[in-house]
C-alpha cells in the first residue's frame, strides 16, 4: 500500500467537482434501484481520452472517500499501462491510498476482467464501460434499442445467439456475453471474458459500470442474479485450458497466451497478477 | 522463466520526457512562442476554440503549441480544462447583426445594405506558394477605410419583410445543455445546433459536401456569410440595461434553401444555419448545410441521405468522442483476443474433426451448406 504525498492543487477531492459527483451519486443510487438499466448521467469531459475509461473514472471519483484504498488493474493486471496511468491520476488528484492486493481495497477500478479473488461484503469494483448497449451491434439506433428495452423486446439476441449455433456450432460471443440482470434486463457485463460471468451473480460487492463517452452508467447490486443468455440445448459455458498456469499452477484462472519465441513457443499465465503472486506466495 | 512484465510507470514517464523533446525540436531555432500562434496563426486557434467550446485565444495558442499543432489533440486539451471551470453567469442571446463586421458577403444579391466587404479572406488569392515568406519578408499594413462602415442589417430579415422566408422566432424555451446532460435522442434544433457548432470541421464539411452531392439535397445559396466581433452581454440583477462583458470574434453562415409549403402554407424559402468562434468560415457554411439536412423531417422530406440521418451524424460529429474511441484500439486487448483465440483454435479443431470424418466416410456430408440454410431461415425468422 503507498499513499502519495501531495495531490494536485488548483483540482477539487479526485478531479470533479462536489456538484458533478453528487449529480453522478444519484445516477448511481438510480442505477442500483433499477439493476441493469442503463441511466443516462451528464458525463463530463476527463483530461484522458473517451475510450479509456473516462466513464469508470467519473464514478471512482464520485464514490471514493479519503480513507478509500483503490486499485486499478487493465487486463487483470496492476502494470499495464493504463492502469498505472489511472493510478497515478488518483494518486495525484485524490491523494489516496492505492494498493494491488484486491483483498485490500475497498475500490476496484477495472477494465476487461473481474478479480479471480471472489468480491468482499462492502467492495466497490467499477468496470469501464465502451459501448453499454447489448443491442447496439443489432440495432445501432438509440431510440429504437431504449424502446426494445421497455417493451423487454429480446428476441433478437437470442436470435443472434441461434445464428452463431448455426453457423459455427457454438455461440461465437467469447466476450461482452449478455446477460438478464435480475430477470429484467438485457445488459452488457463491458467486454469481459465469458469466463467472468458467473462471477457477476449473486457476488457480494457492489458492481458499478460505467461509459464516458456514452454517458450511460448502471449497476449489479450484491446478491443479484444475473444469467448469462444461452439455450437449453445450448447451455453457456466459459473457457478452459489444457494446461495449468505455468507460474502458480492454477487451473482455474483466465490465463494470458504469453509468445516466448518465433518458433511457435508459448506459454500460458495467470491474467489476474495480484491473484497468481499471491499463490506462488503461499507456496513459499 | 516468464516474468510478469513490470516497469510501465518508468517507460510512460520517459515517452513523455521524449514527446517533449520532439515538441520543442532542434534547439537552434527558436521556441515558439504562444503569442505568435494567436497572432499568426489564427485560424488555426478559431477552430481550436470552436470545437473546443472555449473563446480564449491564449489558451486556444497555447494548446496547438503543446499538440505540436496536431488540432484534435489541442481541441482535446481545451476541451479538457473547459470541463474544470466554474459557470458564473449565463449569456443574453449574441445579436449578430449588430456585429462589427470586417467581412460579409451574400451570393444572392449583388448589392445589398451595407455592401459586400471581402475582408480578410483567402478567396481569390491564387494558390501559388509565396516563397517570400520563406525569407520572412515585410507585409504591408492593410488599407483603410475613411469612414465607418453603415450598418449592415441581415439579408435573410430583407426576405423575411417579403414574406420569402420562414420566420425564426424565439420561442423562449430554456436550450438543453449539452455540457451538462447526456443527449436524449430525438433532440431538438437548438440541441443538433450546439452539438454540430462543437463538432469536427472536416466531418461536417464531408457530410454537407454529400449533399450537394446528391445525398439529401437542399439546394442552398449563401444568403449571407459574415465575420466580426458581437458584444456578449449578461443580465444582472441591479441593473436593468444588460451588462456588456467583452465582445468575441464570431463567424455566421445563413443559408437560404429550397420551399416548403403546402396546401395551408404558401410555399417559402428554409434555412440552414451555422455559427461559430473565430474566423471559422468553411466549418459555418458545413454546419449550415448539415443542420438544414437534419431538418427533413421536420420539413416534410424523405430522409435518405446520412446527412440527414439525425443519430448518425450527431453521435459521431464530436472529434474529441471520436479520436478516443478510435485510440483506445491502442489499449491492450489480451484478454478480449485470448477469448477469440480459444474459440477460433476450438471451431478449426472441430473443421479439421469433421473434415477428416468426411473424407473417411467418402460420403461427402456439406455441414457448413446446412448451417448457411439455418442462417437464412433465421434471418427470414427476424424479419
Amino acid at each position: 500500500m503507498s499513499r502519495s504525498a501531495a495531490t494536485a492543487s488548483g483540482y477539487n477531492f479526485a478531479y470533479l467537482d462536489e456538484q458533478t459527483k453528487r449529480m453522478i451519486r444519484r445516477g448511481l443510487l438510480k442505477a442500483v434501484a433499477i439493476p441493469g438499466y442503463q441511466v443516462p448521467f451528464g458525463g463530463r469531459e476527463m483530461p484522458m481520452p473517451y475510450g479509456w475509461g473516462t466513464g469508470g473514472m467519473q464514478l471512482t471519483a464520485s464514490v471514493l472517500g479519503q480513507d478509500d484504498v483503490l486499485k486499478v488493474i487493465d487486463q487483470g493486471a496492476d502494470d499495464t499501462t493504463n492502469a498505472v496511468s489511472i493510478r497515478a491520476f488518483f494518486e495525484r488528484v485524490a491523494g489516496v491510498a492505492t494498493t494491488t492486493a484486491t483483498a485490500e481495497a475497498d475500490v476496484i477500478q477495472t477494465r476487461h476482467r473481474i478479480p479471480e479473488q471472489p468480491l468482499r461484503r462492502g467492495q466497490l469494483l467499477v468496470f469501464q464501460v465502451p459501448i453499454p448497449e447489448p443491442l447496439r451491434f443489432i440495432e445501432p439506433s438509440e431510440e429504437e434499442t431504449r424502446l426494445m428495452h421497455a417493451l423487454e423486446e429480446y428476441g433478437v439476441m437470442h436470435v443472434k445467439l441461434y445464428e452463431d449455433i448455426a453457423r459455427h456450432g457454438h455461440i461465437a460471443t467469447t466476450y461482452a456475453y449478455p446477460v438478464k440482470v435480475d430477470g429484467r434486463y438485457v445488459t452488457d457485463p463491458s467486454p469481459i471474458p465469458k469466463f467472468d460471468n458467473p462471477k457477476l451473480h449473486m457476488a457480494e460487492g457492489l458492481m458499478l459500470f460505467g461509459a464516458g463517452r456514452e454517458k450511460r452508467l448502471y449497476a449489479i447490486p450484491p446478491y443479484t442474479r444475473v444469467e448469462s443468455l444461452d439455450f437449453e440445448d445450448h447451455p453457456f459455458e466459459v473457457q478452459q485450458w489444457e494446461a495449468p498456469c505455468e507460474i502458480c499452477g492454477a487451473r482455474d484462472t483466465f490465463l494470458d497466451e504469453v509468445i516466448t519465441d518465433d518458433r511457435g513457443g508459448r506459454m500460458f499465465v495467470c491474467s489476474d497478477t495480484d491473484y497468481c503472486q499471491s499463490r506462488v506466495e503461499e507456496v513459499a | 522463466m516468464y516474468v510478469a512484465v513490470k516497469g510501465g510507470e518508468q517507460a510512460i514517464a520517459n515517452a513523455h520526457r521524449w514527446l517533449a523533446d520532439r515538441r520543442r525540436g532542434p534547439r537552434q531555432t527558436p521556441e515558439l512562442e504562444v503569442a505568435q500562434v494567436d497572432g499568426q496563426l489564427r485560424l488555426a486557434v478559431s477552430r481550436v476554440m470552436a470545437e473546443g467550446s472555449l473563446y480564449d485565444p491564449e489558451l486556444a495558442a497555447l494548446a496547438i503549441k503543446q499538440a505540436s499543432g496536431d488540432m484534435v489533440e489541442a481541441v482535446f486539451l481545451l476541451r479538457a480544462y473547459r470541463t474544470t471551470l466554474p459557470r458564473l453567469a449565463e449569456t443574453l442571446p449574441l445579436d449578430t447583426a449588430a456585429m462589427r463586421i470586417e467581412r460579409r458577403i451574400s451570393a444572392t444579391y449583388k448589392d445589398i445594405p451595407g455592401g459586400q466587404v471581402l475582408g480578410p479572406t483567402y478567396d481569390y488569392t491564387h494558390r501559388l506558394l509565396d516563397f517570400l515568406q520563406l525569407a520572412n519578408g515585410e507585409v504591408e499594413a492593410p488599407a483603410t477605410a475613411d469612414a465607418v462602415l453603415e450598418s449592415c442589417p441581415q439579408v435573410l430579415e430583407l426576405l423575411d419583410a417579403e414574406g420569402l422566408i420562414e420566420r425564426e422566432e424565439d420561442d423562449g424555451a430554456e436550450p438543453y445543455d449539452i455540457t451538462r446532460d447526456p443527449p436524449d435522442f430525438p433532440v431538438d434544433r437548438a440541441t443538433r445546433l450546439q452539438m454540430l457548432a462543437r463538432g469536427d470541421e472536416g466531418y461536417l464539411l464531408a457530410l454537407g459536401y454529400s449533399t450537394q452531392r446528391g445525398y439529401g439535397r437542399n439546394h442552398p445559396f449563401a444568403g449571407e456569410i459574415r465575420l466580426g466581433m458581437v458584444e456578449v452581454e449578461i443580465a444582472v440583477e441591479e441593473s436593468e440595461a444588460p451588462l456588456c462583458i467583452g465582445e468575441i470574434e464570431i463567424s455566421e453562415c445563413q443559408m437560404i434553401n429550397q420551399f416548403g409549403g403546402s396546401r395551408d402554407a404558401a410555399p417559402q424559402f428554409t434555412r440552414g444555419y451555422g455559427l461559430a468562434f473565430g474566423h471559422n468560415e468553411r466549418k459555418t457554411m458545413a454546419m449550415a448545410l448539415v443542420d438544414r439536412a437534419l431538418r427533413a423531417e421536420e420539413l416534410g422530406e424523405t430522409a435518405a441521405g446520412p446527412a440527414q440521418q439525425a443519430e448518425f451524424v450527431l453521435a459521431h460529429a464530436d472529434s474529441v468522442e471520436a479520436a478516443g474511441f478510435v485510440s483506445h484500439l491502442k489499449l491492450p486487448h489480451y484478454v478480449d483476443f485470448q477469448s477469440e483465440l480459444e474459440l477460433l483454435r476450438r471451431l478449426r479443431r472441430e473443421h479439421a474433426t469433421r473434415c477428416a470424418a468426411s473424407s473417411d466416410s467418402g460420403a461427402g456430408v456439406d455441414t457448413d451448406i446446412d448451417a448457411t440454410t439455418s442462417v437464412d431461415q433465421a434471418q427470414e425468422q427476424q424479419a
